[in-house]
């Protein structure tokens, strides 16, 4: 029996189209614990090459609607069990997606292993098995680089930190087990009960730092709506500092989607200024209105962008309307003009600019309150990469399996068993073993021996 | 020296201690002419350090050897005097027996024992030279005695090379008083053996009468005593009591004073020494808060006066351990009748070995206990059984025998010392094994018994009362998942009495055993059909439900981890001409040459990546083989 893997295999980016591969034993059950078909058909009872339609979604609710299309052993790219989950495009909303997938039961793929079990179910020949083999050492030196960067990061002394925590309650039950003639502190299920908490509350910590630090490396997309001539694009140039937006008076002039990536405060952004939102005969302008909204939609946060020197129009209400509950952040700007907007009808988080005067720090401060990186410090680890997250949730998962056999009332062996894979799940980033690092946390903190 | 033909053999075992015998016996009794040297005859089977067998994961090494057909369970179960279960209330998977032994008994019957086995041979003999020829391993003894044997087992023990160090004191010599080997260490470097040199130690032996035990704590035995073997019918029983001491402060500021008279801290002794048996002055520096450490006094015999220190290990001046020793409460007036000291000794670096104990290069020759890197008499004996029965396999041309990790302590003990290596003697310990809860003391004859039949070591008896044990086991486990009760007011009294919730309906029987709380025994006088079972089964039974939720994981786990341990690799693999290894994981495997993708996969320095292009050559490899 194979474990079930799974990966995006779309190009990370923004892309039409996003797809996340299982592959494995189990691929349909665990797929069938994120998507549901609006058939109500089960992908576990769906044929081989065959597509249903549904949603995606996770423990806090639908994450996008998706086809799952699939392949049943030895019919497949890998010669197992695959199902391919597609969302629309988005880096963020594939990410949501095989974290929902990992959550439910997969895990992450390592370097070229779909490729791999492609090659063991002799589904690939030997000049493809060659071509694979040099990747997977690229790939493989690639993951020792990103390993090393992180050794000497804020996120390997992070995960050390918990490593001790739990390899000290971990050799405490070893010694506790393998001596039981020796002289040694009473270990009572109370401090390991303790122990065990503050690991899950570490882990917690730094499973929620994830998302936050995400965006601090990769950078948050942004998309700035508004209605016509609300100074949409004077905002653009002021944040990336040129003329790359054409400002003109005339209503409509942005018709298709500009993007550039910007630095605000400690937040690189990638823009996209968008058409104005209105209605409108003209038929290359109501391309980029529709552009526009779907943009809005995808995007990881909203400037939406309000004139304070007029009053309140109906397109700034349908752009409050096509907000809904997203992040987003109401800019209001021209603030160098009289003021006739009654911004109480904004129901979101304000700030007061005036773009034509150049000044973009209450906006970066803003941004950054509302993403959460403003909490995030700068001595804060974060996890580097969706394994290593799989890494931690895993050890989370186990600690608190830990937990509850304690609290049900089982021996400490059985305890020590999910301790065992909690530290197994964080080991697996540093790559040592549990077995080597237990005996050898004995032998240095205790004094045992005859 | 003039050399004489002494007579050829199949199998050879030098050293007769706690692994030799095992391989010998095994060998023997596989059908193939055997012969074991020892320096001394007097010490076959001699326990040099405690006077006792098993303890924590020890104690299932010895349950395993016992299942696979070996001999140190029956000879424990019959020269015991005190038999403790270590563990009981921290779960079935740590469950360890321990027992004291007689000492001079344990050896006489060890000797017997041999001395009747049909196909081996006894000398008393210092093999002093060890060299391949056509015919096969050619062994010279001191005396100019030479044999040839097809294979050889080396079980040296602390006897090669052997050197004792006392304060400033150090001299050649083995175990006990006995003479070193002291040439045998050139003949195997000749044969490009990586060996090196480690380093173990032993307490003082007291006079009883010369302690007061009324100061110190008692130890008594277990009152319901279980067996080692599952061939031991009859119910032993306790003869001694063992008791407990406590070094004070005076004892810490003695050996404070006198370190620098120890060989250990000044760099005499080089040997690397047992981290889980450091002698009493490396406990007071290492650990120097600690305020009192233990001390166990533990009888040598029935027919002796001597006494046991276990925890005062010391190589520092006779005075000096004396002073030590009296400055414990009760042992004032103790008198020294054996004085305490480290023993340096040449074994082999194990990773130059096989799963079979063979040496990768030395076709025929075996390594077996301490001179594999391990400490101990059960880890000695594990080995020598697995490396006699291969020994001997390879002389019927049978397939050789290897034990995985996920079914035994004793394939635990071997991966980790061919694979990994040690750096210091190395100790068995549950927290080793990644399954142990599967490889408990109550299932080693489900794990390996059927194993010990096919090789041919488990005789009619004791594989038909396996046979018995595991149908009823089957038929009661079966019994309590289909058996319902139905809640009353006594059952409901007492399952609120240990804390868990009283029940309203008909509940299964297994359902009730699952609750951490309810013992089976506890259950019984609300099971009227319970039939009457062996205690062993019936712990098995116990275990196998509460426990099911775990179990299943770490199954679950060893089928996981059996794919890559079924990849076979090729023995002439050249690492250096496949494309895509990292340098490091090139070396690594260059040095180890492990035997299987699994194997490949523990090696430190091996990464996910390197697997897999290991899997992906390995299978082409084969695809192309098979053209």
């Amino acid at each position: 029996m194979s474990t079930t893997i799974a990966a995006i295999s779309t190009p990370q980016g923004e892309g039409g189209i996003g797809t996340v591969r299982l592959s494995g034993e189990n691929a349909a059950q665990i797929a069938d614990r994120v998507f549901t078909s609006v058939s109500g058909k089960k992908i576990a009872d769906a044929k081989g090459y065959t597509a249903l339609l549904g949603k995606v979604g996770n423990g806090d609710g639908d994450i996008d609607e998706a086809v799952a299309l699939i392949f049943v052993a030895p019919k497949s790219y890998t010669g197992e069990n695959v199902v391919e989950l597609s969302v629309h495009g988005g880096a963020t909303v594939t990410r949501l997606l095989l974290r929902a997938v990992l959550d439910a039961g997969a895990v992450p793929a390592g370097a070229g292993e779909f490729t791999r079990r492609a090659y063991e179910n002799g589904k690939l020949d030997l000049a493809a098995a060659e071509s694979v083999m040099s990747i997977i050492s690229a790939q493989g030196g690639q993951d020792l680089r990103l390993a090393l960067a992180a050794k000497t990061g804020r996120i390997s002394s992070e995960i050390a930190k918990i490593r001790e925590k739990l390899l000290a309650v971990d050799a405490g039950m070893s010694v506790f087990a393998d001596y039981p003639d020796e002289d040694l502190p009473e270990f009572d299920p109370e401090t390991i009960r303790e122990s065990l908490s503050l690991v899950v509350d570490s882990l917690d910590t730094l499973l929620k730092n994830y998302d936050k630090g995400k965006i601090l490396r990769e950078g948050l997309s942004v998309a700035i709506i508004g209605a016509p001539n609300v100074g949409k694009s004077t905002l653009m140039n002021l944040l990336s500092g040129d003329n790359r937006s054409i400002v003109t008076p005339i209503a409509g002039t942005t018709r298709d989607i500009i993007e550039e990536s910007v630095r605000v405060g400690d937040l690189t952004l990638r823009l996209a200024d968008t058409a104005g939102v209105r209605e409108t005969g003209d038929a290359v302008e109501e391309i980029g209105v529709t552009l526009a909204c779907e943009r809005a939609k995808s995007a990881e946060l909203i400037l939406a962008v309000f004139d304070s020197s007029r009053e309140m129009s109906e397109d700034d209400r349908k752009i409050l309307a096509l907000i809904g509950e997203g992040p987003a952040i109401a800019v209001i700007n021209k603030t160098d003009l009289p003021q006739k907007l009654d911004d109480r009808e904004i129901a979101l988080e304000k700030v007061y600019i005036s773009a034509k005067k150049g000044d973009d720090s209450a906006l970066a401060a803003k941004i950054a309150e509302v993403v959460g990186t403003a909490e995030l410090g700068a001595d804060r680890a974060v996890l580097q990469s969706e394994r290593q997250r799989a890494c931690a949730y895993r050890a989370r998962q186990s600690v608190l399996e830990a937990l509850d056999t304690l609290d049900s009332g089982y021996t400490l062996d059985a305890v020590g068993i999910c301790a065992d894979e909690a530290l197994s799940a964080l080991l697996e980033l540093t790559g040592e073993r549990v077995t080597d690092a237990v005996a050898d946390e004995v032998f240095s903190r205790f004094c045992v021996g005859k | 020296m003039q050399k004489y033909q002494a007579g050829k053999y199949d199998v050879a075992v030098i050293g007769a201690g706690h692994a030799g015998i095992e391989a010998a016996l095994a060998a023997a009794r596989l059908g193939v002419n055997t012969v074991i040297f020892t320096i001394n005859l007097d010490w076959v089977g001699n326990m040099p350090c405690n006077p006792s067998i098993g303890g924590t994961a020890k104690g299932h090494l010895v349950r395993e050897i016992d299942a696979l057909g070996g001999e140190m369970g029956k000879a424990a179960d019959k020269n015991m005097l005190q038999s403790r279960m270590l563990n009981l209330g921290k779960g079935p998977a740590v469950h360890s027996l321990r027992a004291q032994i007689d000492r001079r008994d344990y050896s006489a019957y060890m000797k017997h024992v041999i001395e009747k086995q049909e196909n081996l041979d006894i000398k008393q003999a210092e093999v002093i030279d060890l060299y391949r020829e056509e015919d096969g391993w050619h062994l010279v003894t001191k005396l100019g005695a030479e044999y040839v044997s097809r294979t050889v087992i080396l079980a040296t023990g602390t006897f090669l090379g052997g050197r004792i160090y006392v304060g400033e004191v150090n001299y050649e010599g083995g175990p006990d008083g006995t003479f070193a080997a002291t040439e045998l260490s050139a003949a195997l470097y000749k044969l490009s053996l990586p060996l090196r040199r480690f380093k173990t130690g032993t307490p003082a032996r007291a006079l009883r009468s010369s302690i007061d035990f009324s100061k110190m704590e008692v130890q008594e035995g277990d009152p319901k005593i279980v067996p080692f073997s599952y061939s031991t019918t009859e119910n032993g029983e306790n003869r001694v009591v063992c008791h407990i001491a406590y070094t004070g402060d005076e004892t810490k500021k003695i050996i404070l004073d006198n370190l620098h008279r120890s060989p250990l801290f000044s760099g005499e002794i080089k040997g690397a020494g047992p981290r889980y048996c450091p002698s009493i002055e490396d406990k007071i520096v290492r650990f120097a808060d600690k305020e009192r450490h233990q001390i166990f006094v533990e009888p040598c015999g029935l027919n002796t006066e001597e006494m046991y220190l276990q925890g005062m290990s010391s190589s520092l001046p006779e005075e000096v351990q004396l002073a030590i020793y009296k400055s414990v409460k009760g042992m004032e007036k103790i008198k020294i009748m054996r004085n305490a000291y480290a023993i340096e000794y040449d074994c082999v670096n194990p990773t130059a070995l096989y799963h079979t104990l063979e040496v990768k290069e030395q076709e025929g020759l075996y390594g077996a206990g301490q001179f594999n890197g391990s400490s101990g008499y059960e880890e000695a004996a594990a080995q020598g059984l697995i490396a006699g029965i291969n020994a001997a396999h390879k002389v019927l041309g049978r397939q050789p025998l290897t034990l995985d990790r996920s079914g035994s302590y004793i394939g635990t003990l071997i991966d980790d010392l061919v694979t990994k290596g040690c750096s210091d003697p190395y100790r068995m310990m549950t927290s080793r094994s990644e399954y142990r809860l599967l490889l408990r003391q109550d299932n080693a004859d489900e794990r390996l018994m059927p194993t010990g039949r096919e090789i041919g070591l488990v005789k009619d008896e004791a594989w038909e009362a396996f046979i018995l044990r595991s149908e009823q086991k089957e038929n009661e486990i079966k019994r309590l998942l289909a058996t319902t009760v139905s809640p009353s007011e006594e059952l409901n009294a007492f399952l609120e009495s240990v804390g868990t919730s009283p029940i309203v309906t008909g509940v299964r029987l297994s359902e009730l055993i699952r609750r951490p709380q309810v013992s089976y025994e506890a259950l019984a006088p609300f099971d009227t059909e319970r039939p009457d079972l062996p205690d062993g089964v019936c712990s098995s039974v116990e275990t196998e439900i509460k426990y099911e939720g775990y179990i299943a994981k770490q199954k679950a786990k060893v089928r996981e981890m059996k794919r890559l341990e079924n990849r076979i690799i090729p023995p002439d693999i050249d690492y250096d001409s496949i494309t895509g290894l990292r340098l490091e994981a090139k070396e690594k495997l260059k040095k180890i040459r492990p035997e299987s993708l699994g194997q490949a996969s523990r090696i430190s320095g091996v990464s996910p990546a390197d697997i897999s292009v290991l899997i992906i050559y390995t299978g082409e490899r084969d695809k192309n083989d098979r053209v």
